[in-house]
């Protein structure tokens, strides 16, 4: 088990310092002036020198490189170019839509997906298994903006049950999750498709297996069969998904955030490319990374949770 | 009292039983036997009610007066496992991989409410010390265990709420004949402790010759023959049970070998695997291969017999120059083959595994198939010439040219092996490795197959290594046996020499579990 984690957290370390050198040399390295390209075509020379003085662009990459790894180690991202305040403060604001936003998602897609697709397993073959299948392909089908308008016509404009858009901060978390409900739903709806289709087949799967019959022979009813012995083998294939799905909703939320106009770190991001605020699209896209890896490492550890062949590796 | 009466049973439509009727009394083994497809492991299904979806069932199986069919299945399940258990042919996938084998042998009591938590570890810790897992921990996962343990934890769940009837389908055929001998005799001792009723499942005769009361022989569907073991044994009046007689102990004839040519030189090899992790270093090296020499002669049938763990696949994947040699040298057709195997050698020696169906692509069709060895030949065939190639080989497994377009799963498991042995053939190889090519077979296919690599030997030849547990089979087809134990040759010599006179202990060992039909010659006489 030891090992397994080391090894594990020592992958974890190597795909960050090399996915921060890809995001390094992409933004700076790469010819082309990062001080013309922010300020735009009617920059003043010396207005482009004082940027760049600021950025440090003078030294040598490599000096660049240890100065920014330096600085996002220690929390201090740089100051935004174009809010000019430091890109940490802004993040930090973010990340508290933007978190809440994707485990709020990931909650709903797991409460939905679970339930249909054990069902659609213990139905196969019938009318109900058809049912939520053709109801997942269609959810995968719909793009999940044009369902967020929809989720906004009916609930926001005709019933008025929800706002339309905005955040209204944490000071009052009913509010605050009120608001994050009609995003969430949005984006649970596809993510919850697919997990309810990888679950029945994960489960179908396990069903076919020689110790479900060994289950059946002890006594064991259908039901408690597939509740005892096939839901946490059928759990792996699950995870992954799970995991894939939870970097995705960080990272993945731009559109939504957009429609429902949430301050989240989607947007952030999507405003500092259209603002040509590299400081922010840099730190911004390394945090991201950083999440998706971190997310990665986590359902690594859950893997060896439920299946024990692992732990000895 | 267990009994079947008139039973018929139909899955969509096609039937598959037909009127079976048998007694099973109280503390009686019976022993229901026939190849696969023959309906017996449905039986047994529709005594536990779990038959597969579409089935359709007349007539009775009572349970003391209680007839099994109209039960609810909530019934069922109360039944099941307390009153009925079963236990299955593949140990290796018969337990949870995820839970404790304390957890499933205590599942059994807590699933029928029989015992709840502490008390029920407690009493899964007394069954498993009963089928003779006293040394295993109630918290070990069945990837710890090998084989013939995870199938005493299957005993040991099955048994763990005193059933009157346990069910064994097929319980020893994934074994080796030691790991079978011992199973086999903790179910005898089980049945005269618990007076429990046992029906053992089999296709070979001889593993229920000399345990079950009685035997029931069935045939498509039907029990063609039944009655007390010793009787049915000695008459044989249906045709049907003569023949899997013969085939239990079923030796092909063979011409007589010309004089000795070594193709094959074995010459003290050493295999090591790096020792098993613990924590962050390895332990000391495993040595799977100790010194082992041997020749292989041109037409010669060389067996190497032994169990689970002796090293004898690790040799054979040594002499195929899968893995590397740590001391030793292996010489092929007069060159070594160590450290690498040259090229051009390797269309020379092919082999034959013990389960075809993992060894072939279902994607591909049999021309594919049969005709991938030749990528080994500098000059293939191609075209015409390569269809005519693959059309040759299976001919002369008796296939036809014609099964060329199907796929692999249009096949039964003997077509399969045939299949096999024609992809082996294909390169015309002058050595055949037969790695346990005949254990998953039934002993009717097994029979015929023997036949065929009997036949191709004439025709072709070749010489064959012969890698089995199965001692009946090699006696069978071997001209020499090289027994090996622990990595090492612990006796070798003309097969029939050793086998009528053993010398070395374990040789005597494996010989006295092998499962074996009474020498009725002189009955009937």
């Amino acid at each position: 088990m030891a090992r397994y984690l080391l090894l594990r957290a020592l992958s974890l370390g190597l795909s960050l310092v090399v996915a921060s050198v890809v995001i390094f040399a992409l933004i700076e390295v790469i010819p082309g002036d990062p001080a013309a390209f922010m300020m735009g075509l009617n920059a003043t020379e010396e207005n482009l020198a004082a940027l760049r003085a600021e950025l440090g662009l003078d030294g040598s990459a490599l000096d660049r490189y240890v100065v920014w790894i330096t600085g996002m180690l220690t929390g201090d991202f740089g100051i935004s170019y174009t809010y000019r305040v430091p890109v940490a403060e802004l993040v930090l604001d973010r990340l508290w839509v933007s978190l809440p936003l994707a485990v709020y998602a990931l909650t709903l897609s797991t409460l939905i997906a679970f339930p249909i697709g054990i069902l659609a397993a213990a139905t196969r073959g019938t009318a109900t298994d058809y049912g939520i299948m053709g109801a997942t392909q269609l959810g995968i089908a719909i793009p999940n903006f044009w369902f967020a308008m929809l989720l906004v016509l009916l609930f926001a404009v005709t019933l008025r049950w929800f706002s339309a858009g905005g955040f209204p901060g944490w000071d009052n978390p009913a509010a605050a999750l009120k608001a994050l409900t009609l995003p969430a739903v949005a984006l649970a709806l596809p993510q919850a498709s697919i997990l309810a289709r990888v679950m029945r087949s994960a489960l179908l799967e396990t069903l076919d297996q020689d110790y479900i019959r060994t289950a059946r022979a002890k006594g064991l009813s259908r039901a408690q069969a597939i509740r005892r012995h096939a839901l946490r083998n059928a759990l792996i294939p699950v995870l992954t998904i799970i995991g894939l799905q939870f970097s995705f909703l960080i990272a993945g939320a731009i559109i939504i955030e957009n429609v429902f106009f949430l301050p989240g770190l989607g947007r952030l991001i999507f405003q500092g490319i259209t603002q040509r605020d590299l400081i922010v699209v840099e730190s911004v896209t390394m945090l991201l990374v950083f999440a998706v890896i971190l997310v990665t490492f986590l359902v690594d550890l859950a893997y060896a949770l439920v299946d024990p062949r692992l732990r000895r590796r | 009292m267990i009994s079947l009466d008139r039973l018929s049973l139909s899955i969509h439509g096609t039937p598959i039983l037909r009127a079976v009727t048998l007694k099973i009394t109280p503390g009686e083994i019976f022993g229901l036997v026939g190849e696969s497809g023959s309906g017996k492991s449905m039986t047994a299904l529709a005594l536990m009610g779990l038959l597969p979806r579409g089935a359709e069932t007349t007539g009775a199986a009572r349970l003391d007066g209680t007839d099994l069919l109209t039960l609810s299945e909530p019934d069922l399940c109360r039944l099941r496992g307390s009153d009925i258990a079963m236990i299955f042919q593949e140990p290796m996938t018969a337990l949870n991989p995820v839970q404790t084998i304390g957890d499933q042998v205590a599942e059994t009591l807590t699933i029928h409410g029989k015992a709840k938590g502490a008390q029920a570890r407690r009493i899964a810790r007394d069954r498993l010390d009963r089928v003779g897992l006293s040394h295993v921990a109630l918290d070990r996962y069945p990837h710890e265990l090998s084989g013939g343990q995870r199938q005493r934890v299957c005993i040991a769940a099955a048994i763990a709420l005193h059933p009157r009837l346990l069910i064994a389908d097929e319980p020893t055929t994934a074994l080796d004949v030691t790991t079978q001998a011992q199973i086999l005799d903790l179910l005898k001792d089980l049945v005269a402790e618990e007076g429990m009723s046992l029906l053992v499942i089999t296709h070979d005769l001889a593993v229920v010759a000399d345990m079950a009361d009685c035997i029931a022989v069935m045939n498509r569907g039907e029990i063609v023959e039944t009655g007390p073991t010793a009787q049915v044994l000695a008459e044989r009046r249906h045709p049907y049970t003569r023949a899997l007689f013969a085939a239990s102990s079923h030796a092909p004839d063979r011409a007589p070998q010309g004089a000795p040519e070594p193709l094959l030189a074995v010459e003290s090899v050493h295999r090591h695997y790096p020792g098993p992790r613990q924590g962050f270093r390895r332990g000391p090296p495993v040595e799977a291969v100790k010194g082992v020499s041997f020749e292989l002669h041109k037409g010669e049938s060389l067996g190497l017999v032994g169990e689970s763990g002796c090293g004898k696949s690790t040799l054979t994947r040594a002499i195929l120059g899968l893995d590397p040699v740590q001391g030793g040298d292996i010489r092929l057709f007069g060159r070594s083959i160590v450290p690498v195997m040259p090229p051009e050698l390797r269309a020379g020696i092919q082999v034959v595994f013990q389960d075809p169906y993992g060894s072939f692509n279902p994607r591909w069709r049999v021309e594919r198939l049969v005709a991938e060895p030749f990528h080994l030949l500098t000059d293939a065939p191609k075209g015409e010439d390569r269809r005519a190639r693959v059309a040759e080989a299976l001919r002369a497994v008796h296939l036809s040219p014609d099964d060329m377009a199907k796929y692999p799963h249009e096949f039964s498991g003997g077509q399969r092996q045939r299949i096999a042995i024609a992809r082996a053939l294909i390169t015309r190889p002058r050595i055949l490795v037969l790695d346990e090519a005949v254990s998953a077979l039934d002993v009717s296919v097994r029979a015929r197959i023997l036949d065929l690599l009997a036949e191709l030997q004439d025709a072709f030849g070749l010489s064959y290594l012969f890698i089995s547990h199965d001692l009946t089979v090699v006696r069978a087809i071997t001209d020499r046996v090289l027994v090996m134990q622990s990595g090492e040759i612990v006796e070798e010599g003309p097969t029939e020499a050793v086998f009528d006179a053993p010398a070395h202990p374990y040789t005597r060992q494996l010989l006295a579990a092998a499962p074996r039909l009474p020498d009725l010659t002189e009955a009937q006489a």
